[in-house]
């Protein structure tokens, strides 16, 4: 079944929900190893997005996700601000002017999106940053779309590997961002940016569950 | 928490307001984007200098914007990034035409956001160069971390880089300097308590009553290590022997010596940690022949204090010594 999209509109207004809900606890996780900011930022851009999505709700996916990445671009600062800006802009320039998408598309969106991620933050898997959840959860989806699954199955599917990744980030010692200045201090935290990522691909998930 | 704010988000917003009601004959303060300016901005064929990054450092780098300072400041929100838009606007609003200098502190978001500013700028036809400053020695290991942090030097660079610009030099030869100041100079940094940053309430790290935080960055990040309080002495050798065998600092050499407070440190402690500071210097054959004393870099109201020496040659004394007319700096006028 298609993806809409009314479906990917009201993604982005559940994440701007989820961030209401989590954002003390994004900054708690950036507290002990970063700088505190993270929880308020991500709220911060979310709110403006909130706030522009209605002047872009008629139009086609690419220039919704575009729209948001240039109001988090705007609004977020801090290294989230330019690594999500650039996650939502180059998902969007790649689904372009579709008013709907299948899975497939949705996949190569997503990787879009973590190549530009990668590209400008230089980080590897493993350096303890949101990469880390965001690289298995795209293996998972396109390992679940190779097996024949259906759409909510594939998407529960990269949520899943998302948070096994989000997991897998506590033990490790950060290189990147402010948390590699605590070396071998930052390892026993989660990162906050593997898990507001996670929260993202889990939205996904839950809103496009029947698509 | 107990702080002298109305509600935390507005902090940032109000400071501006003050600012621009204290400074009018300094600074034009923008809004959405935020930027401050200097007033006589656009300054015609001077190359102009555009900082920025968290709040919460301050005077750091609004009261640097004046004339034989910077041109324009960008302040994000506590502790955290200007974005591009502001960067954009800022450097949009003190061009020139001699191209704008961007002088930007080693963290990963200012580095991004400053990056992705500095392309659109020169989309939009202005020459640009950046300037990364690095001179924190407490970050050990660059190779596995985001690498060494900017602190302390990046004053001394926006005054004497200031005044190149303000002297008429070219784009290319003010970043050449600002390269060589970044080169020539090292800091280390202590805490002897944490800070609370406004929406967050809490201390941004725990710090129990008898211990220290030594190689401590601006915004709390951890230094090198965490150890029992000592006197003012042996803090302030602990600080200096770092940033001395780093570049390293030798006998014969003139220095610059900055010792800053962190914001909650009064000058009186900075006076003993600067006597203690040149007595060891000496002792080396190193010579303090200019200094700076005060809060100038904070860290909101942490306790502590860093100290930053910087090599200096006749073209650098030359270039400090000259007049510099700013809310947080200001001599020879």
């Amino acid at each position: 079944m298609a993806i809409l999209r009314d479906d990917v509109l009201n993604w982005v207004r559940d994440y701007a929900q989820v961030i209401e809900d989590n954002h003390e606890m994004l900054t708690e996780l950036d507290r002990v190893i970063g700088d505190a900011d993270h929880g308020a930022n991500m709220r911060r851009g979310f709110k403006a997005v909130m706030e522009k999505l209605p002047s872009v709700e008629d139009k086609d996916i690419g220039t919704i996700l575009k729209t948001v990445g240039m109001t988090l671009l705007s609004k977020v600062g801090g290294a989230g601000g330019p690594l999500y800006s650039t996650l939502f802009m180059k998902a969007g320039m790649s689904l372009g002017a579709k008013m709907e998408m299948d899975v497939n598309d949705w996949a190569k969106a997503l990787e879009a999106g973590i190549l530009g991620v990668a590209t400008l933050g230089k980080a590897q898997l493993n350096d303890k940053t949101m990469l880390d959840a965001l690289y298995p959860a795209l293996d998972a989806l396109k390992a679940a779309i190779a097996d024949g699954a259906s759409t909510g199955n594939a998407l529960k599917k990269s949520a899943e590997a998302a948070h096994a990744g989000m997991l897998a980030t506590i033990p490790l010692i950060a290189h990147k961002g402010r948390a590699s200045y605590l070396g071998e201090r930052s390892a026993g935290h989660q990162d906050p940016g593997a898990t507001s990522t996670t929260l993202l691909l889990e939205s996904v998930a839950k809103t496009w569950m029947d698509c | 928490m107990k702080k002298l704010i109305n509600n935390p988000e507005d902090v940032v917003k109000e400071e501006l307001k003050g600012i621009a009601l204290a400074h009018p004959d300094l600074v034009k303060v923008k809004f959405d984007p935020d930027f401050i300016v200097r007033a006589d901005a656009p300054v015609k064929g001077k190359v102009a200098l555009v900082s920025g990054g968290g709040s919460g450092h301050e005077p750091m780098h609004g009261g640097f914007v004046g004339m034989g300072m910077l041109d324009a400041a960008c302040p994000g929100a506590v502790f955290t990034s200007p974005t591009p838009d502001q960067m954009l606007e800022a450097t949009k609003a003190v061009d020139g035409g001699a191209g704008v200098l961007h002088i930007v502190k080693n963290y990963t978001g200012d580095v991004m956001n400053f990056e992705m500013a500095a392309d659109l700028a020169r989309g939009e036809g202005i020459e640009v160069e950046s300037v990364i400053v690095d001179d924190d020695v407490a970050v050990e290991d660059s190779t596995w971390t985001a690498g060494r942090r900017g602190v302390g030097l990046t004053v001394l660079m926006e005054k004497i880089v200031g005044a190149a610009a303000e002297e008429g030099r070219s784009l290319q030869a003010c970043a050449e300097l600002a390269r060589k100041i970044n080169a020539q100079g090292r800091s280390m940094g202590m805490a002897l308590t944490s800070c609370t940053v406004p929406h967050v309430g809490k201390p941004s790290f725990d710090l129990p009553e008898d211990q220290m935080e030594i190689g401590i960055g601006i915004h709390g990040e951890p230094g090198r290590h965490r150890i029992p309080l000592e006197p003012a002495d042996k803090i302030t050798e602990m600080l200096v022997e770092p940033v001395v065998s780093d570049l390293p600092f030798k006998e014969g050499d003139e220095v610059l010596l900055f010792v800053n407070s962190m914001g909650g440190t009064p000058l009186i402690e900075l006076y003993i940690v600067y006597a203690k500071a040149v007595e060891l210097l000496e002792a080396k054959g190193i010579k303090v022949v200019r200094h700076l004393i005060g809060p100038y870099i904070t860290s909101l109201e942490m306790a502590g204090t860093s100290i930053t020496l910087l090599k200096m040659d006749e073209d650098l004394l030359k270039l400090w010594d000259a007049p510099v007319k700013t809310a947080g700096m200001r001599w020879g006028i």
